[in-house]
């Protein structure tokens, strides 16, 4: 976490930063884990981390 | 684009379109809300008027100046160079040429059989029947299924096949065969299944359990929660508790596989509004993979969620959200699927804006060998796409679902949820707006806050490392 008097920014991944190299395919389909409904993809993890 | 909003004591904010999450203090929270609307000067005047306030000036840690907003201003424009507030979106021309992307199939949902031993008084497929025939998917038809999904995957390599129904354990036996022929299978073609298993737990015994530890990378075992809950919506066909059945051995499965790699999964409806009972009394048990989502029904039906329900089921998930870190730090902790998020290793964006896949890269198989975009068109003819023998032929509808994404669906273009949720179930969308690029409000309602309670969740957890 990062700290500034005001701000504290979490440690994510920058969504940007994934759009040229992204796609490969490769993740899990959402629905073939615990969800048969409701469509969770931000809970999934990128398999070329 | 941001999203602003207070939880369990904290203001946080989302970046959009990067994705980053920060945490602000009062100040930085009403600077924002104003910050694309009105000017620098504006805004100083209205925070010096404000925080001058004695209700006000106690929220921040010194006296309200014009030194602090400027501050504050500059904090939020570093933010802004570094890419992670007031990013833009880039995405909406990343999406122009969604048609002729090329996609492959990665995953069957297998409905090995069109029979259920349960008589769940919500279940979409009508006790397993999918508005059609009592069936058991052949060996020859899943063969020719698992045959369309290695022909048709690409360079895929990563192959999923769910055992569906119905109740798949009713045609166990076409499972362990179906599995073997995968396995000899991937080794000729350089694929590797995952294999998962759904069931509802009645037929479960020592064997296939021994088979789904060996083989199945992930199990769903469905469990509504406490045991009037689960009896109501699930009773056995002649009535009975299924409840009594099925803890003992979802129990035995769960720490056979050293609790991870599975799920008890429920579903709440409007008779148990309060279902964060249900969640902490499957973690009381002993589970720690947890998955419970909200009722997909026709309206008319008298367990459906009511636009009452939303504010009820919302402050539910807040309740849970606030335990669930209460017991993290007592140590007793649990996942809950629809509060994981991976802010970190999440998936990049060409998956967020495609969301699940159905029709192209997902498809379910009947136990005729029928394909459909998903398990919940199953049985809606025109949805019909193809059959296994000669693949997929309805390309009109095919094309419709390969046109998916977010900025498809009018609804979600300006959703701050949408790289979260991806647009969300093409079924639900379906089922209540006739069209698959639609939305069901009441589930979109459940989805954001779900997204904001997992943010929360994240920040507290943040918090949590920092002090350890």
């Amino acid at each position: 976490m990062e700290q500034k008097k005001h701000i504290k920014s979490l440690t994510t991944k920058n969504l940007q930063n994934t759009v040229k190299k992204g796609g490969c395919g490769e993740c899990q389909t959402s629905c073939q884990s615990a969800c048969k409904t409701s469509c969770t993809v931000g809970n999934q993890s990128c398999e070329h981390k | 684009m941001i999203h602003q909003y207070k939880s369990n004591g904290h203001n946080i904010v989302l970046d959009v379109n990067s994705g980053s999450v920060h945490v602000v203090d009062e100040l930085v929270y009403d600077i924002l809300a104003l910050y694309e609307t009105e000017s620098k000067e504006e805004i100083t005047g209205k925070m010096l008027e404000k925080y001058q306030q004695p209700m006000y000036a106690k929220l921040l840690e010194e006296p309200i100046s014009e030194e602090l907003v400027c501050e504050a201003f500059s904090e939020i424009e570093e933010l802004k160079e570094q890419g992670t507030l007031f990013t833009e979106d880039i995405y909406r021309d990343y999406v122009f040429d969604f048609k002729s992307r090329k996609t492959v199939v990665k995953a069957l949902c297998l409905h090995i059989a069109h029979d259920c031993n349960l008589g769940c008084k919500y279940c979409f497929a009508e006790e397993g029947e999918y508005k059609g025939r009592r069936a058991m998917m052949s060996y020859e038809v899943g063969k020719k299924a698992l045959d369309f999904l290695i022909a048709n995957s690409g360079e895929r390599r990563n192959l999923e096949v769910d055992f569906f129904g119905g109740e798949p354990t009713m045609n166990f036996e076409v499972v362990k065969q179906l599995v073997a022929y995968g396995r000899e299978q991937e080794k000729i073609h350089d694929k590797n299944f995952r294999f998962t298993l759904t069931t509802n737990g009645i037929l479960l015994d020592d064997d296939i359990m021994d088979f789904a530890n060996k083989e199945m990378s992930n199990v769903v075992l469905s469990l509504d929660g406490r045991k009037e809950v689960n009896d109501r919506m699930r009773p056995t066909r002649n009535g009975m508790s299924s409840y009594d059945v099925i803890v003992p051995k979802f129990k035995k499965l769960a720490d056979s596989r050293n609790q991870n790699n599975y799920y008890v999964r429920g579903t709440f409806t409007h008779h148990n509004t309060d279902f964060a009972e249900d969640v902490l009394h499957m973690a009381d048990l002993g589970f720690e993979q947890i998955s419970v989502e909200p009722v997909v029904a026709p309206l008319e039906a008298d367990y459906a969620l009511t636009e009452d329900d939303v504010p009820v089921v919302c402050a539910e998930y807040d309740r849970l959200a606030k335990e669930m870190i209460r017991r993290k730090k007592d140590g007793s902790c649990f996942n809950f699927f629809h509060f994981m998020i991976d802010l970190t290793g999440g998936p990049c964006v060409a998956k967020r804006l495609a969301g699940c896949g159905s029709g192209t890269e997902y498809l379910a198989v009947t136990p005729w060998g029928d394909l459909y975009p998903c398990h919940q068109f199953v049985g809606n003819e025109d949805f019909l796409l193809g059959n296994v023998d000669d693949g997929i032929v309805n390309t009109e509808v095919q094309n419709k679902f390969k046109l998916c994404n977010v900025y498809a669906k009018e609804k979600c273009k300006d959703c701050f949820a949408r790289f979260y949720c991806s647009g969300g179930c093409a079924a639900n969308a379906y089922n209540f707006s006739g069209d698959i690029n639609g939305a069901y409000d009441i589930g979109c309602e459940l989805q954001k806050k779900r997204i904001e309670c997992a943010i929360m969740v994240k920040v507290e957890e943040a918090l949590m490392d920092e002090t350890n």
